[in-house]
């Protein structure tokens, strides 16, 4: 059994409700609520759910980029949560990010040459040879060394997320953070951009956090998924239990809510409508926090959150009466 | 034989620019029968909402357009600006990707619709009122009297949305163009205020002009597609013809490109390249740089859209050669 190479325990993430003329804290959002898991050497694990879900502050927790209130991450030896500034460095070396936007997280400024080069120069990586590496990367992601002198502007969309993929392969780091890589992007340039995700994954022996919305994407990137709502994990596991025999009821009902491209299918199927919005992460509803949306909740959900078990799939789910394999919604509620 | 009741033919839009024009829609021929859900698909600069857009008569001014557009027998494009205004919002009537920017901040969600209605009909404020207390109702906003006094700060993303799917079919309109209507939302709220677009249209009967990129959306709501790729119509037809029976390189390319959500893959097919400059669109077919299927004529000469079934055209020199189970290679 080899070791994870990020360990992340009961991690937690608040941020203060400031309000009137003296910004004074009212209150707080825990928008990463007791949140644990590993992640193994070359493997991806997909964190899906909707917008507040949490997954995108789990991310920049994750490095730091946002500082999280309580709770423990591991890469190898060191604390990441406690470092300080020094180890931090280090450890960033090894932990690097791509984020959503390619249009935002490029410095307009400078060529693409001295984004790609940036993180070598602040771990004081020699002239030459960072050179030498920017010509390297911009090839291994597709573009051409010569594009190094030209700025980010003059990329497409696809083309400035191959460069923000070769800036975080710089440093050689054995993790990567994506957070919706491939959301701004058209279709069938998104394609081309997972593939080249996959094959440095190999190449590199990377492992990824993988952050999106999209649950076909994820589906497709990922061996294993977490699956967020209101700040925690309710659902756990490998890749194909959770998508053909999700056991939560949001799991369930989120996959049931994708449109796919297949008329047929899309005739055919049952589909569960939740009822309502998500409610505000600033104010939970108490016991687990899906009863106000879930379709089989029972009066112990209204009071009782429930932990996160191991079910029948092999998944680890965090609810009462988590679904059976083959079971469905629909089944359980009509009855 | 029905009537359409929207005909556009040989659209074409250009957006003068320093560089040059920008031919944004070029050549665009399509009718919507009544009642119908035509999709309009295409990947970002292919022209879908520069279409949607000028049949609103919503364009810049600076644009250069030419064709027509019939609506019920008489051309948007040749009406006074008051004709159209009484025609906007009526007839004929858009919901926005965004709600924040197409509903004011200052006025409440119900004036709103209360506004929209009295511009087209002759009721008094309380009868208006009422009228829009009910369509937030018809659309699944809860408490729709207390959430009519609020505004569209107080509301969430999905209620805002509905709110502005009241606000266009507050005058019953013949045909509804909705762009990117759930682009902005969750999975499950877009799943929510696509039941909510469905039930509007079972209940008023209006046609539908989905402009989407999501073709998912599209197979589960569309009666006809058609596919658009840099200003062109590439593709058109019955919403099997395109997902199954697709005659187009591009269409079948993009297809394909998508990951399953119902099967794990291992490696997707993606269209290599980038869709091409509007500005300065390759000669010929402006798929081929990126075609597989490409030939020498695909250089030369932009091919025509031809019939290749019952209500089904496909724009490719190779068209006859993709037949229903052929694997698209050269």
């Amino acid at each position: 059994m080899s070791t994870p190479v990020l360990e992340v325990r009961n991690l937690v993430t608040e941020f203060p409700i400031r309000a009137g003329v003296l910004r004074r804290e009212v209150g707080r959002v825990q928008a990463v609520s007791d949140v644990s898991f590993d992640l193994m050497p070359v493997e991806t694990l997909g964190v899906v759910g909707e917008s507040g879900c949490g997954k995108t502050t789990l991310g920049r927790s994750l490095l730091r980029l946002i500082e999280p209130t309580s709770g423990s991450v591991r890469i190898g030896d060191v604390e990441i949560t406690t470092a300080d500034r020094k180890s931090m460095t280090r450890v960033r070396s090894q932990l690097q990010m791509v984020f959503q936007d390619p249009y935002a997280s490029l410095n307009p400024r400078i060529p693409v040459r001295d984004i790609i080069a940036e993180p070598m120069r602040i771990h004081g990586v020699a002239k030459d040879e960072a050179a030498e590496r920017v010509a390297d990367l911009l090839r291994r992601v597709g573009l051409l060394p010569e594009h190094g002198n030209r700025y980010p502007h003059e990329f497409s969309g696809g083309q400035r997320q191959r460069i923000g993929i070769a800036r975080s392969l710089a440093l050689r780091p054995r993790i990567i953070i994506l957070d919706e890589p491939v959301s701004a992007l058209d279709v069938s340039i998104q394609a081309q951009v997972l593939n080249l995700l996959d094959e440095i994954q190999d190449e590199f022996q990377l492992s990824y956090v993988f952050i999106a919305h999209d649950l076909s994407v994820v589906r497709h990137t990922s061996d294993r998924v977490a699956v967020m709502y209101l700040g925690k994990i309710v659902e756990i596991g490998v890749r194909d239990e959770i998508y053909d025999a999700p056991a939560h009821p949001y799991t369930h009902s989120l996959l049931s809510a994708v449109p796919v491209a297949d008329p047929r299918r899309e005739r055919s199927r049952q589909r569960i409508i939740l009822q309502g919005d998500v409610p505000s992460p600033a104010n939970p509803p108490a016991g687990c926090r899906f009863h106000t949306r879930c379709p089989i909740a029972q009066e112990r959900c209204r009071t009782e959150a429930p932990e996160l078990r191991t079910v029948v799939g092999g998944q680890q789910v965090a609810c009462h009466f988590p679904l059976e394999p083959g079971q469905t919604l629909v089944d359980i509620a009509s009855r | 034989m029905t009537e359409p009741l929207l005909r556009v033919e040989h659209l074409a839009v250009g957006f003068p620019s320093k560089a040059g024009v920008v031919q944004a829609v070029t050549d665009v021929s399509f009718d919507v029968m009544p009642g119908e859900t035509l999709a309009v698909v295409g990947e970002s600069g292919s022209g879908k909402s520069v279409t949607a857009l000028t049949v609103m008569r919503l364009h810049p001014k600076a644009t250069r357009i030419s064709g027509s557009i019939m609506f019920q027998g008489r051309d948007l494009l040749a009406l006074g600006d008051d004709d159209m205004r009484a025609i906007r919002g009526n007839d004929v009537a858009m919901i926005f990707q965004d709600p924040m920017t197409a509903l004011n901040p200052v006025f409440s969600v119900g004036s709103q619709i209360v506004e929209s209605i009295r511009i087209h009909q002759q009721v008094t404020k309380q009868a208006a009122w009422e009228r829009a207390v009910d369509l937030l109702a018809l659309v699944g906003v809860p408490e729709p009297k207390r959430r009519a006094a609020q505004y569209p700060h107080e509301y969430s993303g999905g209620m805002r949305q509905r709110a502005m799917i009241a606000m266009a079919i507050a005058n019953e309109p013949k045909l509804l163009i909705a762009d990117e209507p759930t682009t902005a939302l969750d999975v499950t709220v877009q799943a929510q205020v696509m039941e909510v677009l469905h039930e509007v249209q079972q209940a008023t009967g209006s046609a539908m002009m989905l402009i989407t990129h999501d073709l998912g959306l599209v197979a589960g709501t569309a009666d006809r597609v058609q596919v658009m790729y840099a200003s062109r119509l590439v593709e058109t037809g019955g919403v099997d013809d395109i997902f199954y029976r697709s005659r187009n390189p591009y269409t079948r390319a993009l297809l394909d490109s998508i990951p399953d959500l119902h099967a794990t893959t291992d490696r997707l097919e993606p269209i290599p390249g980038n869709p091409p400059s509007l500005l300065r669109p390759p000669s010929g077919c402006p798929f081929r740089p990126r075609c597989q299927m490409a030939i020498d004529t695909c250089a030369t000469a932009v091919p025509e859209l031809v019939m290749v079934g019952e209500g089904h055209a496909s724009r490719c020199h190779r068209t006859a050669d993709i037949t229903l189970n052929a694997e698209v290679t050269s």
